[in-house]
């Protein structure tokens, strides 16, 4: 019994160090840093309670931030769900070289996001760019699309709704390919429609998927960065800072330890909040099969 | 039938319907009748085109060519809804996040049907079917018989005059499944609705059918009541098809004396033929005696009410025997026989079939 503890000890040990590691000490660290102020040469980190938090609640680039996540957010998470769902129904069906449109749906997914940024860059360039040769012959003028501050969030959400689709459609796809094809059948024979067919059978039985689809959505509206470093970095004049960016910066830039540690939690305790109302509101109200 | 029943059977006419998938023809030129208000039996082995014959008359699948009427009327271009049929699948099919309740009315919401009538029926289905108490639950939470109710429940309540059933029993075991038999049957009569139901089981298609319709490699091999397709089988498929066991088909050998079962001298069973013949004979129609055809009991098996007697042609070490001809007979009450006896078994003349060994087709004597 003692042995057999002992291994099954040893056997985890390589998986609890480094989740200790790279997980739980750093978030452990983070939380104890943001009550800290940052060191700076000599003078050693000093306690400060909330004073961090308070400070924040007063600093404008956070809410600056804060307002263009809950904008990128609430534009990323339901445009690219629904494109997704739209895109999975339409290549679920037997349209000639579907293989082909789902591959390519998809491989946005597979590039590297930076790969993805520069791509995008060209896209967005004034006058050589895509969008303003496209529009040029329809008298559009020159556009700076991401040195615009009216522009330049919502061309980042363009990206990311372009990303993100081709790999929640991947999710709806594989729920739509496990429902049994008899419930379609059983449905035409009873004079259902397809819209009646969708709204009553397709979308209650997608809603497992959904909600995890959900969940990856608003977790990586707050977390992918990527295309901010390469884009913008942040610009013109913080319209496109998003929070993990200005964590990014506050960090690895302005080496203000204090501060990133006071934005990571409050990401975290976002995150955490947002998590437990999906899961605890839509949660209840799915049917699980 | 009952009274304020609005269900009446519609007859079905499937016209010389033939099924392609590449190059193999899952039905090939069926052509089968049958009449409003008939229980109807699609019967035959594995593969042979039943499920692919009644998704053809449901309209989920399509003819390569041919036609089906329904009611008299042309519904081969039509899609399922519009054809006036019900069906239970296989699989039952149920949506697995409705209650029965909703399940039950998927359809009638669908074609828009008041309320008031969606109720009536409901209340009149849960009554015949007996499933009061489930109504609230989700299909998950019941038993593989009260989902078969519920997928019944839906094809109840549609009031369509045909219902098209496809193996709706295979998932229940053997007592459930003789029950639901019983109730099915007492259903269609009630209803009187035309039933197509599909089964591999012969008991299950004698034991329900007003007609039985034996298929075999997308052909049809013998459309006939059951107790016609049993007295009278026209080929030797249907005739090793139908019966438990089935009929022995065995060879035969002309002699100077006439027609005997291969292997042996005695009996004589019918003045030679032109034709090769094989020899029909049901497990039931023989029974031991003094006289008869010579057989070896090689096993002796006891089911209760009879006993079947496996058997092989002639005795043992007999010089020239066909001895690895068997048949079966089925003797009432029990027989206790060491293995390796020889007995004789006798027979009435007027029980022997003949089938052409070539053909296969049933042989009137001339
Ligand atoms: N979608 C399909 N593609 C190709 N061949 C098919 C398809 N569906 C059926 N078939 C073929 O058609 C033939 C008849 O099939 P069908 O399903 O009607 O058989 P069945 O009599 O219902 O058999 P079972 O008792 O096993 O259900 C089979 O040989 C089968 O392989
Ligand atoms: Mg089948």
């Amino acid at each position: 019994m003692r042995k057999e503890t002992l291994q099954a000890w040893a056997l985890i040990l390589p998986a609890l160090l480094l989740l200790v590691a790279f997980t739980h000490w750093p978030a452990v660290a983070t939380l104890v840093d943001s009550f800290y102020t940052t060191p700076k040469g000599s003078r050693p980190p000093r306690f400060v309670g909330l004073e961090n938090f308070t400070d924040l609640w007063t600093d404008p680039v956070f809410w600056r931030a804060m307002h263009n996540n809950a904008i990128y957010a609430i534009a990323t998470i339901p445009i690219s769900i629904v494109l997704a769902l739209a895109m999975a129904l339409a290549v679920n069906t037997a349209i000639p070289g579907r293989a082909l449109v789902r591959m390519a749906y998809f491989t946005p997914t597979m590039l590297p996001m930076i790969a993805v940024a520069n791509i995008w860059l060209f896209f967005f360039t004034p006058d050589y760019g895509l969008f303003d040769q496209i529009l040029a012959p329809f008298g559009g003028g020159r556009h700076n699309w991401l040195g615009d501050t009216a522009t330049a969030l919502p061309a980042m959400i363009a990206v990311a709704v372009w990303k993100e689709a081709g790999f929640f459609m991947l999710f709806f796809l594989a729920a739509l390919q496990a429902m049994p094809p008899d419930l379609k059948e059983a449905a035409n024979l009873e004079g259902s429609s397809r819209w009646n067919f969708f709204r009553r059978v397709t979308l209650p039985l997608l809603m497992p998927t959904t909600l995890f689809v959900l969940v990856n959505a608003v977790i990586n509206a707050f977390r992918l960065v990527d295309h901010v470093v390469v884009m913008t970095r942040g610009g013109p004049d913080n319209a496109t800072t998003l929070l993990l960016y200005y964590i990014y910066e506050a960090g690895f830039r302005f080496w203000d330890t204090a501060l990133a540690s006071t934005l990571t939690v409050v990401l975290l305790i976002l995150l955490g909040l947002l998590a437990w109302l999906q899961f605890g509101v839509l949660g209840k109200r799915i049917h699980y099969r | 039938m009952e009274s304020g029943s609005t269900e009446h059977g519609a007859e079905v006419r499937l016209s010389n319907v033939t099924r392609l998938w590449g190059a193999t023809a899952a039905l090939a030129g069926v052509s089968l009748h049958v009449r409003a208000g008939t229980f109807c039996v699609l019967l035959g082995p594995s593969g042979c085109g039943k499920t692919t014959c009644l998704r053809i008359v449901a309209g989920l699948d399509h003819a390569t060519s041919g036609t089906v009427e329904i009611g008299g009327r042309d519904v081969t271009a039509l899609p399922p809804a519009a054809r006036g049929v019900s069906m239970v699948f296989q699989s039952y099919a149920l949506f697995p996040h409705l209650s029965v309740a909703e399940n039950i009315m998927f359809g009638l919401k669908a074609r828009s049907v008041p309320a008031g009538e969606r109720a009536k029926r409901l209340d009149r289905a849960v009554e015949i079917l007996g499933i009061g108490h489930l109504l609230a639950r989700r299909p998950g939470q019941l038993s593989g018989g009260q989902q078969q109710r519920v997928a019944l429940g839906r094809a109840i309540v549609a009031e369509a005059p045909v219902c098209l059933m496809d193996e709706p029993l295979s998932n229940l075991d053997a007592q459930l499944r003789a029950e639901m038999r019983r109730e099915l049957l007492a259903l269609q009569r009630r209803l009187g609705i035309t039933m197509l139901y599909v089964t591999h089981d012969q008991t299950e298609a004698m034991g329900m059918a007003d007609q039985v319709v034996l298929l075999r490699d997308g052909r049809i091999e013998q459309d006939a009541a059951p107790a016609d397709m049993y007295a009278v089988p026209e080929t030797r498929f249907a005739a090793s098809f139908i019966g438990t066991p089935p009929m022995n088909l065995l060879p035969t050998t002309a002699t100077s004396a006439g027609l005997v079962v291969t292997g042996t001298e005695t009996p004589v069973l019918r003045p030679t033929a032109s034709r090769p013949l094989l020899a029909g004979i049901r497990p039931e129609a023989l029974r031991p005696a003094e006289t008869g055809l010579p057989v070896t009991v090689s096993h002796a098996e006891y089911l209760g009410a009879d006993t079947i007697l496996a058997c092989s042609i002639g005795s043992v070490g007999s010089v020239g025997s066909a001895g690895d001809t068997r048949l079966l007979a089925r003797v009432p009450g029990r027989v206790s026989m060491p293995d390796g006896t020889p007995i004789r078994l006798a027979f009435d003349p007027a029980d022997l079939h003949f089938f052409d060994a070539d053909t296969g087709h049933r042989f009137t004597a001339a």
